[in-house]
């Protein structure tokens, strides 16, 4: 894990330089659309204390510029499949983002939807010679956390401390200073493939871009769509997307499991597609356009024109009842969220204190989804619509927009994850004492 | 799903013959679509946008490329001679169409209150020939250097229209003549040169100053003449000594030596004696008035010798000498 703290640490510290320039990107890398933020900070100054609007949990210190949409090239589930076509997909966004802004950016912040996350709760502990927590102290129980075998090729995405306990007080969400004898933590680490995450780091450094932090695409969509009461008693957040259906819960303002379903909107497109011998193009407008899921008697009646221009007229001129769409369409969304509810089974989603599930992502927008999913998932779920920040356009307030915005909302208020502690001093002496050595035998 | 299999089958099986179908030997061309176009920008696109978002980069291309293209041109057509003479013979002859305009022209100059002397200096200093363009008349160097004739006090010069150039002297008036060691000039009374003569008859109206300086004190020179009603029909001049006061020259080689400040207060003092005593008819050479004080008297060599003669004393030679001890000394030199 060693290599991966110094890689974060670097993201970090671009981060950082990004932020002391001011103009930062938000990329969101979907299956079905890519977008573009570009965020400007400006100083927390913009609103006084009299204004009434308060911290706001950082949102109010920066602003949307640039905002850009285009069709996804080369993705399937969430992960890049072919460069090139990404690539330029990537390209397409930036240039025109940045043509809105009227800035260059040169530090993007991407999120990854698919790569097969995999999450894991760690839990560590140490004793307090000292008697009182330091800021070594916190470093040191998060390096003692036993980390389990994550498998070949994976890669840590995130690392976040989410509980202190000090002599079996629990709950702590900052134990520094505090005296006690033993201190313990439990970490969420959410580990993805490795290969993914570096396709997509090249892709960006193919477009003179450096990347500044990698997020989660169901963590960052659950930052934007639930609200604050909802992030601290619990709930699941499903991001229902073009080619990945993410799963994240939160509990105590933490993101404690996350999880997505390899399967999404496309899916139901190329259901449609190929139930109605359609063409995709033609099959996604009928989803977004009629598409249903509560079938009424009324829709029986109300016919759909499929257009569409293969040259036939008789292919061309045919026409369906809306029950159809809604027939091809609710077994795909059934699937889904059953898949859903095995992943919060597995997470002990029933165990938690509050049971609301938000559903958010282009996926959402289906009508009758919220009386679908509360039949299958629980009665508390609504749809969620992220979060409005300032500057955002109002065509990008779209629920597909949320983990665009929540990775926003992060860049502005990051999360503290493992490596913004310093490393343990006790990992040093070994490497710098070998790396002196060699200097010395180099040199003399 | 109704209408999702529009082709039905079996429709009559058979036993019919197929119908002759004239196919053609080609099929017509279709009109090519147009291929759509990539909306990725290609990677030199990419950074070349990317590379123009560099705020000094977007000021060079737009500012600066422009400026440097611009001055190239500029510097490229104007470096060949004929194009240049060309340019400027062109703008020359546009500024010279519009200054000749006939609105512009001057045709005719008048002079007022000018003698005829002045009006042909005058004359003889307009730069151009008449008809000309206002334009090339400067009327402020023009009054510039016409003010430099010491007979013109002040001009007055205007374009009216009409194309008249008009111009309004006025003349020195000669007040005293000033007799120096160059000779003599005509001074007006504020003691500014008007006119040099030869001979000091040709203006015998005149009152006549000398010494160095005395033009400088001109004005206090005419109050003194003016004060000094009286004895005026004897009033030879005033002569400037040392170039600080006044000595008021009569006939008969009297002098009257004014002082420095209150000269005025002195003649006045000087005339006044002369009124009450007769003073300067009886025989005094100089009446020294320059301590106010104590009025100096030297008698003339008549009047001294005659009190000599009362006295007893041997009377005095015109060289100031008593004749007796003059011959004496003469003889003491000669022995």
């Amino acid at each position: 894990m060693k290599d991966l703290y110094e890689v974060q640490r670097a993201m970090r510290n671009m981060r950082r330089q990004a932020m002391q320039r001011g103009v930062i990107a938000v990329l969101d890398i979907g299956t079905s659309k890519i977008a573009c933020l570009v965020l400007q900070f400006d100083g927390p100054s913009q609103f006084r204390e009299t204004d009434g609007v308060g911290p706001m949990a950082g949102q109010s210190n920066f602003r949307v510029i640039g905002t850009a949409t285009t069709r996804s090239r080369g993705m399937r589930y969430g992960e890049i499949e072919t460069m090139a076509e990404t690539e330029r997909a990537i390209r397409t966004v930036i240039q025109s983002a940045q043509k809105v802004a009227g800035v260059r950016v040169d530090h993007v912040i991407a999120c990854i939807s698919g790569a097969r996350p995999a999450s894991y709760g760690l839990a560590g502990e140490i004793a307090l010679p000292a008697g009182k927590v330091t800021e070594g102290d916190v470093a040191r129980v998060l390096a003692s956390c036993d980390v389990p075998d994550f498998g070949r090729g994976r890669e840590v995405l995130h690392a976040q401390p989410v509980n202190f306990a000090l002599d079996g007080r629990s709950g702590l969400s900052d134990p520094r200073d505090q005296s006690g004898s033993r201190l313990a933590c439990d970490m969420h680490v959410l580990t993805i493939d490795g290969d993914a995450a570096g396709n997509l780091e090249h892709c960006i450094r193919r477009c003179d871009m450096e990347l500044a932090g990698v997020a989660s695409a169901s963590y960052a969509s659950g930052l934007a769509a639930l609200v604050e009461d909802e992030q601290e008693l619990g709930a699941a957040c499903i991001d229902l997307g073009g080619g990945t259906t993410g799963v994240s819960v939160f509990i105590k303002k933490h993101m404690i499991f996350a999880d997505a379903v390899r399967v999404g909107g496309e899916l139901i497109t190329q259901d449609i597609a190929k139930g109605l011998r359609v063409s995709h193009a033609v099959a996604e407008r009928l989803k977004t356009l009629h598409g249903g899921l509560e079938a009424t008697g009324r829709d029986d009646r109300e016919m759909i024109e499929l257009g569409g221009e293969t040259g036939d007229w008789e292919t061309d001129r045919r026409s369906v009842s809306r029950a159809d769409l809604i027939g091809i369409m609710r077994p795909r969304v059934e699937e889904i969220l059953e898949n859903v509810a095995g992943i919060l089974d597995a997470a002990g989603f029933d165990s938690m204190p509050s049971r609301q599930i938000v559903l958010t992502g282009g996926g959402s927008q289906i009508p009758g989804l919220d009386v679908l999913a509360s039949r299958m998932l629980g009665q508390n779920v609504r749809i969620g619509r992220p979060l409005r920040i300032q500057g955002l356009p109002h065509n990008a307030t779209a629920p597909g927009f949320s983990s665009a915005i929540g990775l926003a909302l992060l860049t502005a208020h990051p999360q503290d994850e493992w490596w913004d502690f310093d490393m343990p001093a006790e990992h040093y002496p070994a490497r710098s004492l070998r790396r002196a050595y060699r200097w010395f035998r180099n040199n003399w | 799903m109704q209408g999702l299999n529009p082709f039905q089958r079996g429709q009559g099986d058979g036993g019919r013959p197929a119908p002759v179908r004239h196919v053609p030997s080609r099929p017509a061309p279709q009109p090519q679509r147009p291929v759509r176009k990539d909306p990725a920008p290609s990677r030199l696109a990419y950074r070349l946008n990317r590379m123009m978002l560099r705020p000094l980069v977007r000021r060079l291309v737009h500012v600066g490329l422009p400026a440097f293209l611009a001055a190239l041109v500029a510097g490229i057509w104007l470096s060949d001679d004929t194009r240049r003479a060309n340019l400027t013979g062109g703008l020359d002859a546009i500024v010279d169409r519009i200054q000749h305009r006939e609105a512009f022209m001057v045709k005719m100059m008048t002079i007022e209150g000018a003698s005829p002397v002045v009006d042909k200096g005058l004359r003889a200093m307009l730069p151009v020939d008449l008809p000309a363009s206002s334009f090339e008349i400067d009327l402020e160097k023009l009054r510039e250097r016409v003010l430099k004739l010491d007979a013109v006090e002040a001009v007055d010069l205007r374009i009216k229209p009409g194309g008249i150039l008009s111009a309004v002297v006025t003349e020195r008036v000669p007040a005293v003549l000033w007799r120096h060691a160059r000779g003599i000039e005509i001074l007006d009374k504020t003691g500014h040169r008007v006119a040099s003569v030869t001979a000091r008859d040709i203006r015998s109206d005149l009152p006549i100053i000398s010494g160095e300086g005395a033009d400088r004190a001109a004005a206090e020179a005419l109050a003194l003449i003016d004060a000094a009603g009286p004895i005026l029909p004897r009033l030879r001049g005033l002569e400037r000594m040392g170039e600080r006061r006044w000595d008021v020259v009569l006939d008969r080689g009297q002098r009257i030596k004014l002082p420095e400040t209150g000269a005025l207060q002195a003649l006045e003092r000087a005339i006044a004696l002369d009124r009450a005593q007769h003073m300067l008819e009886r025989d005094i050479t100089v009446v020294d008035l320059r301590k106010q004080q104590r009025p100096v008297v030297r008698l003339g060599l008549d009047a001294q010798n005659a009190i000599r003669r009362a006295r007893g004393q041997p009377e005095l030679g015109p060289d100031g000498q008593p004749i007796a001890a003059k011959a004496t000394n003469g003889r003491k030199k000669s022995g």
